[in-house]
This record gives C-alpha cells, structure tokens and sequence, in this order.
C-alpha cells in the first residue's frame, strides 16, 4: 500500500511543481527553491514526519523531501546535543547523497560529454 | 488568408480607403494567425506526465527505502542511503544520456526528484569542465543545486531552531 501512497504523494509535489513552472514565470531553479524552501520549513517545525510516515520515498524522493531532511536533521541533533546539533545536524539525513552526487557526478563529467 | 472574423471587423470601416482596408485585413489576419500558432503550454499534459513519472520516481525511490528497511534500519536512518543511491542513479542516467530526454519529456516530474537534483550537479559539471577545472567545473558544478542547498539550509536551521528553543 505504501507503494501506492508513494506514487500518488511523489507525482502530486511534481504535479505541483510542473503547475508553478507552467503557470508563473519562474525557472526551474526558483521553483526547486521554493519547494525545497517548503518542505525545510515542514520539517523543522515536525509537519514533514507525518506525510514521510504516510507516503514513504513520495514524500522523501521529491526536492521537499530533501528540505525536510535538512531541518530534520538539524532538529534531531539539536535535541540530542543542545543548539549546536542545529549545525552539525544539518547534512546528517542529505551530506551522503551531496557528497555521492559531488563525487561519482564528477567521475561522469570526466567520461561523459554534454550532447549537445 | 483573411478569416471570417477579421472580415467582418474591417468591414466596419468604412472611412478608410480600399488599399489601406487591405492592409488593416492582412494585419488583423496575421495577428490571429499568430495567436492560433503561438505554441501554448500543454497544461493538462504537462502536469499528468510530470504526476506519473515523478510518482514512478517515488516507486523506485520506495524500493529502495523498503530494502534498507529490510536491513533493520528505521524511517530516519534509511532516509540518508535511500537520498544517496536516488542521487547515484541520477548521475549514472544523466552520464548515459537518459535523463535529459526524461527532463524534456516530463518536466517537473524529472525536475523535482532528488534524481533530476542529481542530474542538475552532473549537468553543470559536464558542460563547465570546457571553462576549466577549477573555476569552471569545480566553480559552477553547484549553480542550480547550490541555491537549492544554500535557502534549504537557512530556512532549516532557522525554522528548527525555533522549534527546539520553543520545545527543546
């Protein structure tokens, strides 16, 4: 079933996305901001946590999810180890996949060319 | 070719000479000949494909949490593998050539995953390494993931520290 949900909640934040793209002159850019922005809001004041619980990968997978995961972070290892866990806390649910898109992204710009 | 309507609107000029009662014909039947070949956004198709292949994405993406929980890990410490190996097959698409024509077709449906914020990093990276290695490549690798990381952060760390000093 969470499959289901997973589908149904990751194609609406897309949805909602390609509706700001389509409807407003901002770039992709603005509107990866503003969904990230969003969902790093949710996650800090713990409205994310419910949505993740329902719709799993849907609710992580999107930018939102990725903005949550930051201010998730940040909350979880604050309340482990005082204000200063909001620092170190951070990167600790996104740091890995930074780093993997920094390392193996720059492995493929070394092989790889733009096609066009 | 001037269509009915545009007909009819300068037939309602009756001061103006013939020559310039065909100009003001061809002009008004140019102008809508623009308006009906203006390539407009293919609304409802564009929000159904980007709903469908995001929510594809979140499948996989899904697949992938399940196994790590599968490992004993729970929600919290499955979500860092799951972000990472999403970002892994972000990379390795965007480096065969995929996930740009995904991009084209889908939009924000391959936009909004974490696979197409993958794909933005290896994109820059890919077409700056000609404006070299270090303020090229290395400069400009982060030029869309970068704002992306930078306002999710402020907004992060503001936010939770109000949560925890509110309810520590």
């Amino acid at each position: 079933m969470t499959y289901l949900y997973a589908f149904l909640v990751g194609g609406a934040i897309c949805a909602i996305g390609q509706l700001i793209l389509d409807f407003t002159n901002l770039t992709p850019g603005h509107m990866l901001v503003i969904l990230t922005v969003a969902g790093a809001i949710a996650g800090g004041l713990d409205l994310y946590e419910p949505l993740l619980k329902f719709a799993g990968a849907g609710a992580l997978v999107p930018v939102s999810g990725f903005g949550a995961s930051i201010a998730r972070g940040a909350l979880a290892e604050a309340k482990r180890m005082g204000i200063l866990g909001l620092f170190t806390g951070v990167f600790e649910y996104t740091g890995m996949g930074i780093a993997v898109a920094v390392f193996f992204g720059t492995l493929v710009a070394l092989i790889a060319n733009p096609k066009s | 070719m001037a269509s009915e309507k545009a007909k009819k609107q300068v037939s309602n000029l009756p001061h103006m000479t013939q020559a310039s009662q065909e100009e003001k014909r061809r002009q008004l039947a140019y102008k809508e000949l623009v308006q009906k070949r203006k390539p407009r956004p293919r609304y409802l198709r564009n929000v159904l494909v980007a709903f469908v292949v995001g929510g594809a994405i979140a499948i996989l993406g899904q697949v992938v949490l399940e196994f790590f929980k599968s490992r004993g890990l729970d929600l919290n410490a499955a979500s860092a593998p799951t972000l990472a190996v999403m970002t892994l097959v972000g990379v390795v698409a965007t480096g065969l050539g995929i996930y740009d024509e995904l991009g084209e077709f889908a939009g924000a449906g391959a936009a909004v995953p974490i696979t197409g914020f993958a794909n933005t990093i290896v994109a820059a990276a890919m077409d700056f390494k000609r404006e070299g290695w270090v303020l090229g490549m290395g400069a400009k690798m982060f030029i869309i993931a970068g704002p992306v990381i930078v306002y999710a952060t402020l907004a992060g760390v503001a936010v939770a520290a109000i949560k925890f000093i509110a309810s520590p």
